[in-house]
């Protein structure tokens, strides 16, 4: 059986019907084609899912779609100036080498703006605190951090 | 997941009336927990209830020398609020070391201690602080809600409103997380009260536990030499990949040292 459900994603209103067990992250790519969350581990563990509801980065894996009725989400895709051109934090990922296969890249990205929302130019030992819940099997994170640097720094108008 | 229903409570009278008349309902608070399990198919409710609405759970109330903090407030909302940080920073210090910045979004002080995980923060913080929870029946003390390995005292459909923390002359929680999960290896929640010293041990056992001869040794002398020496008995410790029985027992000593020096800090 399936409810209505009505929120914002990326700024843009979308209603569904939706089955009460479908869970954000699902709702977000199979249903929306948003495919920019990933889904890494499903078990609440690395962090590829993570989105922001209401500016708060959270794991979309462990949240059903109905918890985030008339909530704001934004997703990796909703970050980028409409142009295309990438959000200072993703070009400081490319820029410093935050990436290699890049699966773990949207999660790592949402959940560095999180932090910078609250704390615009972060430590780096703040910027591995924050970054816990997302898991890297490529980089060893030493490039993720330097670029979360980077990215805060660029946020905030230096370069 | 298999399927259930889905409904929003409006307030905490309508949540009761909604758990009474499903057949097997069960509250959602954050889903950090109960999601992971229901993907599992370690628990299929027929009806899930939300308490995601309720604004009446939400949020921390200061006076009386003791915090009120609602059963639905988060883990980020506790580490961050000004009166936690203020009377009792070593519960906001608690909040802030549960699981991951993501999880503290969500996850919320009633869904916690109703859950009580044997390596769960809350439960230490909760026992050594002497609080008590506030359900939509009753008052029960800390030391007689944790009741068992994922056991409390709750009754069946009873929803927790609040918990009720006194303000302590000092108190600091030390954790030595896993590695892996975050959850604690071993957890201790230190406090000077008014009704006297306070040490509460999480993630050692199957549920949070005190130790007299800790506290006894604290109440002497409130100082991080003063349990030195002082050997734990293993028997009945938790073992597992990540720690021996007797690693866990040498912990408990080592993490309430480093409690009391910042407490004292
Ligand atoms: C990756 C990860 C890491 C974590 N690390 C830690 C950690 O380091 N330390 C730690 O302590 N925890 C940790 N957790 C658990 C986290 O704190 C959970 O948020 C918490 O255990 C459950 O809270 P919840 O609000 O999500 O509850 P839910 O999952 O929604 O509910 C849990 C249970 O409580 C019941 N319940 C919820 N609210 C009430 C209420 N008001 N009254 C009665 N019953 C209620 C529900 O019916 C359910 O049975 C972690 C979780 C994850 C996913
Ligand atoms: S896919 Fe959600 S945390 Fe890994
Ligand atoms: S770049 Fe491959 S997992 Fe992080």
């Amino acid at each position: 059986m399936t409810i209505p459900l009505s929120l914002t994603v990326n700024g843009q209103a979308v209603r569904a019907d939706v089955e009460p067990r479908t869970l954000l992250v699902d709702f977000i790519r199979d249903h929306l084609r948003l495919t920019g969350t990933h889904i890494g581990c499903d078990t609440a563990q690395c962090g590829a899912c993570t989105v922001h509801v209401d500016g708060q980065a959270v794991k979309s894996c462990n949240m059903l779609a109905v918890q985030a009725a008339d909530r704001a989400v934004t997703t990796i895709e909703g970050i980028a100036a409409a142009d295309g051109t990438l959000h200072p934090m993703q070009a400081a990922f490319r820029d410093h080498h935050g990436l290699q296969c890049g699966y773990c890249t949207p999660g790592m990205v949402m959940s560095a703006l999180d932090l910078v929302a609250s704390d615009p130019a972060p430590s780096r030992e703040r910027i591995r605190e924050a970054l816990d819940g997302n898991l890297c099997r490529c980089t060893g994170y030493q490039n993720i951090v330097v670029a979360v640097e980077a990215g805060a720094r660029a946020m905030s108008g230096e370069r | 997941m298999y399927a259930f229903n889905y409904l929003k409570a409006q307030s905490v009278a309508d949540a009761k009336s909604k758990v009474a008349a499903a057949t097997d309902g069960k509250l959602l608070a954050g889903g950090q927990t109960l999601i992971a399990a229901m993907k599992l198919r370690l628990a299929a409710p027929s009806d899930l209830i939300d308490l995601g609405g309720v604004a009446e759970l939400r949020g921390v109330k200061a006076g009386n020398g003791e915090l009120t903090i609602g059963a639905m407030t988060t883990h980020a909302d506790v580490a961050g609020s000004a009166d936690v940080k203020r009377r009792i920073p070593a519960l906001a210090d608690l909040a802030g070391q549960i699981g991951d910045r993501m999880v503290r979004h969500m996850g919320t002080l009633g869904g916690s201690i109703a859950n009580n995980d044997p390596a769960a923060d809350y439960p230490a913080g909760l026992v050594g602080l002497g609080a008590a929870v506030v359900t939509d029946r009753r008052t029960i003390d800390a030391d007689a809600f944790f009741t068992g390995m994922y056991e409390t005292a709750l009754e069946p459909g009873e929803i927790i409103t609040a918990v009720r923390f006194p303000v302590p002359q000092r108190a600091a929680y030390a954790k030595f997380a896993n590695p892996a999960s975050r959850y604690a290896l071993v957890g201790v929640f230190v406090a000077q009260t008014s009704g006297g010293v306070r040490v509460a041990v999480t993630g050692a056992g199957p549920v949070v536990f005190r130790v007299s001869a800790l506290e006894a040794a604290l109440t002497k002398r409130f100082v991080p030499e003063a349990v030195e020496g002082i050997a734990i008995d293993a028997n009945g410790l938790n073992a597992d990949m990540h720690a021996g029985a007797e690693y866990r027992a040498h912990l408990i000593t080592v993490m309430t040292r480093r409690a009391v020096e910042v407490a004292n800090a």
